[in-house]
């Protein structure tokens, strides 16, 4: 198990991560949410080491997190970065027996990891004869291909095409099923809500949202109305219990305060004319997401 | 192996297979080759040289056959060939190539010999020394003959007086030891000079790959970035050891490969005293590290590549004042400016070194003055090691030294 304990760090006069707690169990795919600055860099460099909090303390499994303990864990950096002029399993071979993984065993990991996300063509060539995507996997191979225990991944599917952000989705699914535990951070709501059970969202350093993903979807209270018909929606912003409206292409998407306005918005409706469609649904991550950490990513 | 071990090698071996390690390596060895067999190259070309044909008018005669003669005696290079053609005609031929120049001999109002050489240019030294050396023989004897001196007496007049230097002090230098060991130290300086310059910059540009490509955020997670500097620093260290062990043993090879009495082999490599290699290699070893050292924390704050010349700008001035300043010393190890600076750490590699090569100085003294240099090096360490951690992390466009600061401070809790 993952615990932070009150961690707190200042640089200066700036408070980057404030009285943060946490407890990631073990098989976890644990998501860490907020906006640009809220401080996930900052908390995954306290947890690998990096840096050190102010306060509080980080353990995993019991024992405090040092260098003596980088074998157990494995990190994919926001900001990628691999030596370019290095040949691609040569580099990640290196990487690996940086965080103490025999020299024969990483290979045969990195042939087996390099197969799996269809590269194996690109164990010889350098780094930066590599496009971005590619570069992306082969960063995410030096990350879990020691085997770790603990897995940060900062923003794993950035600039990926559908293709290989699946790719990578399976990968992480299958480690934890494999009982690696994970905490990764990411900008697109939908993969998270795909992937993780608990979630955090930090805001200014601090936890504004913790828990299940459902408890906290339930807890929101709010849910959305998407209404589709051939007549103009304009009238339905009046409605009270009408938080927000956004038109669409196909037509309006309506954020209500509670589960009741929905009738009231449905009976509304029913004079004007033809309805094509009429949807209730929960809300998305996304939602909690500009509510809670005051941003949006789009 | 440890983590150490792994960067220390992975940087010693990926630099030893770059092109340009590869080629600095074979182009300086090159050029030792080429300099150690100067005579050899010199005298192939010479040849060319050696049909040089000069005329010679002897306006008044009875001049010609004794300056001849006295020239033979001085070299085989240089023909002469009496003709009576006049000056426009002569002018002629040299600018065809006839002739290399022309000499016109005469005697002055008081009967003495005396000759103007006229040539397209004079910048060939050698011919013109050695027609005035002839013509002064050819003086000197007709003098003599006109004080009716006997060939006994003028053989006294000649012979050259006997002066001799001995050093008092124990264990100093000869002469010939001392113009024996000026040319090594100002090769061996040469070398320290060079090398560190191009050890501590290959350093500070290799920190700064690691962190603009930012691999560092992946490296500093998995080993400590004080024993990362290290292990960069010794690795690239051994690199240069490697290149220096090439560079000497063929050096070696070349000058005792030369045949006996040319200059080259009279700088004797074969004899130069042990305790200079081991001072040389000692010193150069001190003052890598204490360049390293700080070229990996100019380096950690730098987070682009092109910004390293201009970080590596007042250490590089560093290095060639420290040059510049044994330069001086060289030619006055005993100055009490060159003993003052050899405890300026930054100098002491070079400095130290022309001192305890040209002097006997006493052994408190190169204790002291590897003392100051070690404890410089275990400063700069700890500040480097300091500075180098909280530096990698940061990022954006921290080029100014100002940027130590921050580093320290972003450090200081680690």
């Amino acid at each position: 198990m993952l615990v932070l304990e009150r961690v707190t760090k200042r640089f200066n006069e700036f408070t980057a991560v404030d009285n943060l707690s946490l407890q990631i169990p073990e098989r976890e795919l644990f998501g860490f949410l907020g906006a640009n600055g809220a401080g996930k860099t900052t908390t995954f460099r306290m947890i690998l080491g990096i840096l050190q909090a102010n306060e509080g303390m980080i353990h995993w499994n019991g024992q405090p997190i040092n260098y003596k303990s980088s074998p157990l864990i494995g990190y994919l950096p926001e900001e990628r970065g691999l030596y370019p002029k290095m040949k691609v399993k040569e580099q990640i071979v290196y990487l690996a027996r940086l965080r103490g993984m025999d020299k024969k065993e990483a290979a045969i990991e990195t042939d087996r990891w390099l197969e799996r996300f269809h590269v194996p063509d690109y164990a010889g060539k350098k780094v930066e004869e590599l496009s971005k995507g590619n570069q992306q996997k082969i960063q995410f191979i030096s990350s879990v291909v020691h085997k770790p225990q603990l897995l940060i991944l900062d923003e794993p599917f950035s600039g990926l095409d559908p293709v290989n952000v699946e790719l990578l989705k399976e990968a992480v699914v299958d480690l934890k099923e494999s009982g690696t535990t994970i905490v990764f951070s990411s900008h697109r709501m939908e993969h998270v809500e795909e992937l993780c059970e608990n979630l955090c969202m930090m805001h200014k350093g601090r936890p504004v949202v913790h828990g299940r993903l459902r408890d906290i979807k339930r807890s929101f209270g709010r849910k959305n109305v998407f209404v589709q018909a051939d007549f103009d929606l304009g009238f339905l912003e009046e409605i009270r219990g009408v938080l927000r409206t956004k038109r669409t292409a196909e037509g309006m998407l309506l954020q209500i305060d509670k589960e009741e306005t929905s009738q009231t918005i449905f009976s509304a409706l029913q004079e004007k004319g033809f309805v094509t469609k009429f949807e209730l649904e929960e809300p998305s991550l996304n939602d909690i997401f500009i509510e809670k950490a005051g941003a949006s990513y789009d | 192996m440890t983590n150490f071990w792994m960067i220390l090698s992975q940087s010693y071996i990926n630099k030893f297979k770059t092109k340009a390690f590869i080629i600095t390596t074979v182009l300086v060895a090159a050029v030792i080759m080429i300099a150690g067999n100067m005579e050899k190259i010199f005298s192939y070309f010479d040849d060319e040289d050696k049909e040089m044909k000069i005329a010679v008018v002897d306006q008044m005669g009875g001049l010609y056959e004794p300056f001849k003669g006295q020239l033979a005696a001085i070299t085989e290079d240089l023909t002469v060939v009496q003709t009576e053609q006049t000056e426009n005609q002569l002018k002629k031929e040299v600018t065809k190539g006839t002739y290399k120049g022309y000499l016109l001999l005469k005697r002055e109002a008081d009967g003495l010999p005396a000759g103007t050489y006229k040539a397209e240019n004079i910048a060939n030294s050698e011919i013109t020394s050695d027609i005035r050396q002839a013509l002064q023989a050819l003086k000197t004897m007709e003098v003599a003959g006109k004080l009716q001196l006997t060939s006994e007496q003028i053989q006294m007049w000649n012979a050259p007086v006997t002066f001799d230097t001995i050093a008092l002090a124990k264990g100093a230098k000869s002469e010939e030891e001392l113009m024996q060991a000026q040319i090594l130290v100002y090769l061996l300086l040469f070398f320290i000079y060079f090398s560190v310059i191009m050890y501590a910059n290959m350093i500070a540009s290799d920190v700064a790959i690691e962190k603009s490509s930012r691999v560092m955020e992946i490296l500093i997670s998995s080993v400590s970035p004080v024993k990362q500097m290290f292990a960069k620093i010794i690795g690239i260290g051994l690199l240069g050891l490697t290149q220096l062990v090439i560079w000497f043993a063929i050096a070696y090879f070349t000058m005792t490969n030369q045949p006996k009495g040319s200059l080259v082999s009279s700088i004797g490599l074969k004899s130069i005293p042990v305790t200079m290699i081991v001072y040389a290699v000692l010193l150069f070893i001190l003052g890598y590290f204490l360049y390293a050292t700080i070229a990996a924390l100019l380096g950690s704050l730098v987070s682009r590549l092109e910004d390293v010349q201009q970080m590596m700008t007042p250490l590089t001035l560093l290095v060639m004042v420290g040059f510049f300043i044994s330069m001086y010393g060289l030619s006055n190890p005993e100055s009490p400016f060159i003993t003052a600076t050899s405890y300026v750490p930054f100098f002491t590699p070079m400095i130290l070194f022309v001192r305890i090569s040209l002097l006997s100085i006493p052994v408190w003294e190169v204790v002291l003055g590897f003392g100051v240099l070690v404890a410089a090096i275990l400063l700069f360490g700890v500040i480097g090691a300091r500075i180098y951690k909280g530096g990698v992390l940061m990022y954006g466009k921290s080029n100014s030294l100002k940027d130590m600061k921050k580093a320290l401070e972003l450090s200081k809790d680690n």
